[in-house]
């Protein structure tokens, strides 16, 4: 593997920083001398210096062929100087000496012409972190050959007759994070992420199967089973036939419930709430201590949780734990960035590392065997919100919608487009069974989700589309 | 080009703190305020030039039977405020190199930021170290179509102002002053404002003999008006898009006249926060530019790559309704006689406007759809000879149409939409006439909510203001409304278009697609433009 530094690199157009890690990705003490030599480049009241360094490798395959594929290897350095509550920040990806002494230097230059923001509160000094351990080398040291064979899984199989096409899409990222300020603080994350999509589509063009798989570690991808199950689901898919829009009892694989579900996450700024253009301000305040879903609904993040595996810190270097969103149905927990906490009197949060719903007794199968008449939703597509105050979201369902009679999948239906909110699909809850992590944010936030069941959800109008 | 040796700096190594940065005016021509520090030139065109030339060299003797390299410089800058405070200014600084090859037919790309003779020689080798990996998945040959060498080439957008040379101080006293007279509407409690620029130089280069230099800026306001029930039992928005982004200067920044506008879109917010709810139903819809664009662009400039027609976005994206192409070209009735649609990267001030694209390719204007027939789908080098067939028997030749783009030097180039553009209709109408000829409608304006499914069928689409018409006049706003439609249904019912005055582009930074995903800059001209009994709904719900 390149390691994009050579020891005999011409210094004509730019330094080149310290030698990298083997993946590219710098290591905590690499990290910290980049973090250390930047700060000390600054005359500025405060300063924060956040790195982000990254490998990327991916491999595209579409209508049965090979297609894009590539990687990409970057840092980038932001800095952030204040002078009083005059701040502003630079974002430069040139680790020399020359191009970070730019950076600070333009950073307090714009600073000094800024504005006062007067909710800027001065930055954190040493804070303690709960370690993540979110690192493989499996995923970092990944090889073209790798993913190559991987997508043969899919396409070897499609291409042996003329029933099938597959497109699929394998992303692996290994990165790195810092963040260190003039007033003591170093934090350091590191993470590597594996994630595989897969849509097979009939070549009759009536059936479509889209199965995800994620992992931290690339050897725990199962891209046999992923090319599978697709394959069975694009089949038994096929010749959908139309059922009339309405409300109806819905079972969403653990990739529908996230598509939906993981939109609240966003939603539990304290600040909006106070404000009162929130789904859980009320008149006079706000609905924290009320039950707002079904007593089963229990939400929080946790960037230690083994399906989540975040970073420990936030973009201020404050230290991220687990927080209880929603407890057994009750608002437990709001948002609190460090200015709106600070004037509330609240302890601030951070945002939310993840997301995750906790598990329920139920499975996929034993939800869909105590159905008498169901739709299952493989996944949903093109969410946008309606209303802040409701949290109403439209958006469609996608590559595999099933009628499910009497505790079995009947056939094959066509897609709906549903108007309705988490809010309401959680208090009609039916049942839940375990959350896995899914893969549609293809490497984003974990957000880890179960199936889950739950009665008239609002479908609104057909989709032609397969 | 003048602008493009003034931002480059004399030596290449001697980077220091020369002060030799983007300048087209020493001052603001309005205010006064100080030119912002400036950044020194980092490389010239000769180095530049060189380390292109090295990774087309070291891609060709590592076995590369084609390649491209992209080496550019991006630069953002975004200010955002809320109410009577800045929240935050981010100045981006980023450069390097991309290199993407054909090895036996198979793609390999790899990007980095080490930009030496070696970094980016190193990246060739390992572009063509996947591509060579790839073969063992292979079936079929990537074929390029031919594209003429354009050499020594240099375009530059139609920008007058530098944004980067206006000071943090002035853009963040426009937004404040804009802020403050939004305040000044009662119910209008909170205000969020923003303007975001970026501006890249450009420089490619491919084994055809392609060498290209090209620099444009990009320009967004953004504010959005909250106004709240006096006992905090509604919201009502106006925004964030009141004013659509561009691929001009700040001098646009200054015609958008937001201080003197902010007013009446907070007077429409406040107003939207008594609207009735919309009674559901069939009405005459008209939209306004600022609404129709997006509607444009979701289901007419979508449905239309080729890329996606042949399943390259199955897995992400979608396919598309308008496929496959043999039994849709020249035959699909897209919409009515009066649709006639155009692909462009030609037009001024439009985001997607460029002067080569990322093939190398001079972009041409084409026709999309003709007298509401589907003519011809966006394509790039690689997927303008799968139509080789319909080409033949149309008697085009097969070329690229120069929808080639990469979001940066760290990303691959594959198919990203022109500005697709709905021509005016012949007659000098504008919004006012249509409003006047209709009888029961809603006229809507502003994007808002926007969703369509991945073939582009059904889409449900709102919209920041919402009028009811009754007897060619508004009677007033109404809230909640949507319209819900099948693509190729609702076009057939477009039935009157505003003529050539009033014509203008809505547009978006953030046009997703790929994998990994990209965002695309693009815009769509159209006028205002009237559909017949359309399907219009209530998303209203209390909790």
């Amino acid at each position: 593997m390149s390691t994009f530094i050579h020891d005999d690199a011409p210094k004509s157009l730019f330094n080149i920083g310290r030698a990298a890690a083997p993946t590219g990705v710098l290591s905590r003490d690499e990290a910290q001398a980049l973090v250390e030599r930047t700060v000390k480049m600054s005359k500025a009241d405060a300063v924060r210096v956040s790195v982000n360094s990254s490998r990327e490798t991916n491999l595209r395959f579409a209508d049965n062929q090979m297609s894009t594929s590539g990687v990409t290897t970057n840092t980038t350095i932001r800095v952030q100087s204040v002078f009083g509550k005059r701040r502003a920040s630079v974002v430069t990806n040139d680790r020399s000496d020359e191009g970070l002494r730019r950076a600070v230097q333009q950073s307090e230059a714009i600073a000094r012409l800024a504005p006062e923001d007067p909710e800027y509160l001065g930055e954190l000094g040493g804070q303690q972190y709960t370690p993540v351990s979110a690192w493989s080398d499996a995923t970092a040291e990944l090889t073209a050959e790798g993913r190559a064979r991987a997508a043969l899984s899919a396409l070897a199989p499609a291409r042996a007759g003329n029933e099938l096409t597959v497109a699929g899409f394998i992303i692996c990222n290994a990165s790195a994070s810092a963040i260190g300020t003039n007033a003591g603080l170093f934090a350091y994350h590191r993470g590597t992420t594996a994630n595989y999509t897969l849509t097979a589509r009939t070549n009759d063009g009536t059936g479509s199967g889209w199965v995800g798989a994620e992992d931290t570690d690339w050897a725990k991808l199962d891209f046999q089973s992923v090319a599978d199950r697709a394959i069975d689901k694009a089949r038994r898919s096929r010749n959908p036939v139309g059922v009339e829009p309405g409300r109806y009892t819905v079972i969403f694989e653990p990739e529908a419930t996230a598509n939906l579900v993981g939109l609240m996450g966003n939603a539990f700024q304290a600040r909006a709430a106070d404000e009162g253009r929130s789904a859980f301000a009320k008149p006079g305040g706000t609905k924290l201590g009320e039950k707002i879903l079904d007593e089963r609904v229990t939400l929080y993040s946790d960037p230690s949780d083994p399906l989540i595996l975040a970073s420990p810190f936030d973009g201020e270097g404050l230290p991220l734990s687990r927080q209880t969103w929603v407890q057994n149905g009750v608002l437990n927990q709001l948002a609190y960035n460090r200015f709106w906490a600070n004037r509330q009197g609240k302890t601030p949060t951070g945002g939310s590392a993840g997301l995750r719903m906790a598990d329920g007794p139920d499975s996929l199968e034993s939800l869909i065997a105590g159905t008498t008449r169901g739709i299952l939703v493989t996944r949903l597509w093109y969410l946008r919100p309606l209303d802040p105050r409701t949290l109403m979201y439209t958006g469609l369902t996608r590559d595999g919608t099933f009628l499910i009679e009497n505790g079995k999948i009947a056939r094959s239906i066509k897609n709906f487009r549903f108007n309705d909110s988490p809010l309401f699909m959680l208090n009609n809850l039916e049942g839940v069974g375990k959350a896995v992590r899914t893969a549609g944010g293809e490497g984003g936030p974990g957000v880890a989700m179960p199936p889950i069941k739950v009665r008239d959800f609002n479908f609104t109008s057909l989709s032609d589309a397969v | 080009m003048t602008s493009r040796r003034d931002f480059l700096a004399t030596g290449g190594a001697a980077l220091g703190a020369l002060a030799v940065g983007p300048r087209l005016l020493e001052a603001s021509p309005v205010t006064g305020y100080p030119a912002p520090p400036r950044l020194p030139a980092l490389y010239t065109d000769a180095a530049t030039r060189e380390l292109m030339m090295e990774a087309l060299d070291a891609a060709k003797r590592a076995g590369a039977s084609w390649a491209d390299v992209r080496i550019s410089r991006n630069r953002n800058n975004s200010v955002q405020t809320r109410e009577k405070q800045v929240t935050d200014v981010v100045d981006a600084d980023t450069m390097g190199c991309g290199v993407r090859v054909l090895v036996d037919g198979c793609w390999g790309f790899a990007a980095t930021q080490e930009l030496s003779k070696a970094g980016v020689g190193v990246a060739a080798q390992e572009a063509v170290a996947i591509a060579k990996a790839n073969r063992l998945a292979r079936d079929r040959r990537v074929e390029l179509a031919p594209a003429p060498a354009q050499v020594d080439k240099t375009w530059r957008s139609a920008y007058t102002i530098d944004p980067f040379t206006i000071a943090i101080e002035e853009k963040a006293d426009l937004l404040l002053r804009a802020n403050a007279a939004a305040l000044t509407v009662p119910t209008v409690r909170f205000v969020n404002s923003g303007l975001s620029f970026v501006k890249e130089e450009r420089n490619y280069a491919n084994t055809d003999g392609t060498v290209t230099t090209q620099d444009y800026v990009r320009s967004w306001v953004t504010m959005s008006c909250t106004a709240v029930a006096p006992d905090r039992s509604g919201t009502a928005v106006r925004g964030p898009e009141v004013v659509q982004p561009a691929g001009r200067g700040w001098e646009y920044v200054l015609e958008a006249d937001i201080v003197n506008n902010a007013k009446v879109w907070a007077g429409e917010a406040a107003e939207k926060l008594t609207a009735k709810p919309v009674e559901p139903g069939r009405y005459d819809l008209i939209l306004h530019p600022s609404q129709l664009f997006l509607t444009i662009h979701e289901s007419v400039a979508h449905a239309t790559e080729l890329d996606r027609a042949m399943g390259y976005e199955a897995n992400y994206a979608g396919t598309s309704f308008v496929a496959p192409p043999e039994k849709v070209l020249g035959t699909l009735k897209f919409g009515s006689p009066i649709m006639q649609v155009i692909g462009n990267r030609s037009e001024v001030g439009a985001l997607a406007t460029i002067g080569y694209d990322d093939d190398g390719v001079v972009p041409e204007d084409f026709p999309i759809i003709k007298d509401g027939i589907f003519v011809d789908y966006q394509t790039n080098r690689e997927q303008a000879p799968w139509l080789r067939e319909y080409y033949a028997k149309t008697g085009k030749p097969v070329r690229s149409h120069g929808c080639s783009y990469a979001q940066s030097w760290a990303d691959v180039a594959f198919l990203r939409m022109p500005n697709v553009s709905l021509q005016p209709g012949d007659k000098d109408l504008g919004w006012d006439d249509l409003i006047a000829a209709t009888d029961k409608g809603i006229a809507m304006i502003g994007r808002a909510s926007y969703s369509i499914d991945q073939q582009r069928y059904n889409a449900q689409f709102g919209a920041q203001l919402c009028y009811e018409i009754r007897k060619g006049k508004i009677v007033g706003q109404v809230k909640d409304a949507a319209y819900q439609m099948r693509t190729p249904d609702f076009w057939n019912t477009l039935d009157m278009l505003g003529g050539k005055k009033s014509y203008m582009f809505g547009g978006t930074f953030n046009d997703g697609k790929g994998q990994p995903g990209q965002s695309n800059a693009v815009s769509h001209g159209c006028p205002p433009a009237r559909f017949k009994n359309a399907n219009i709904i209530n998303t209203g719900r209390a909790l």
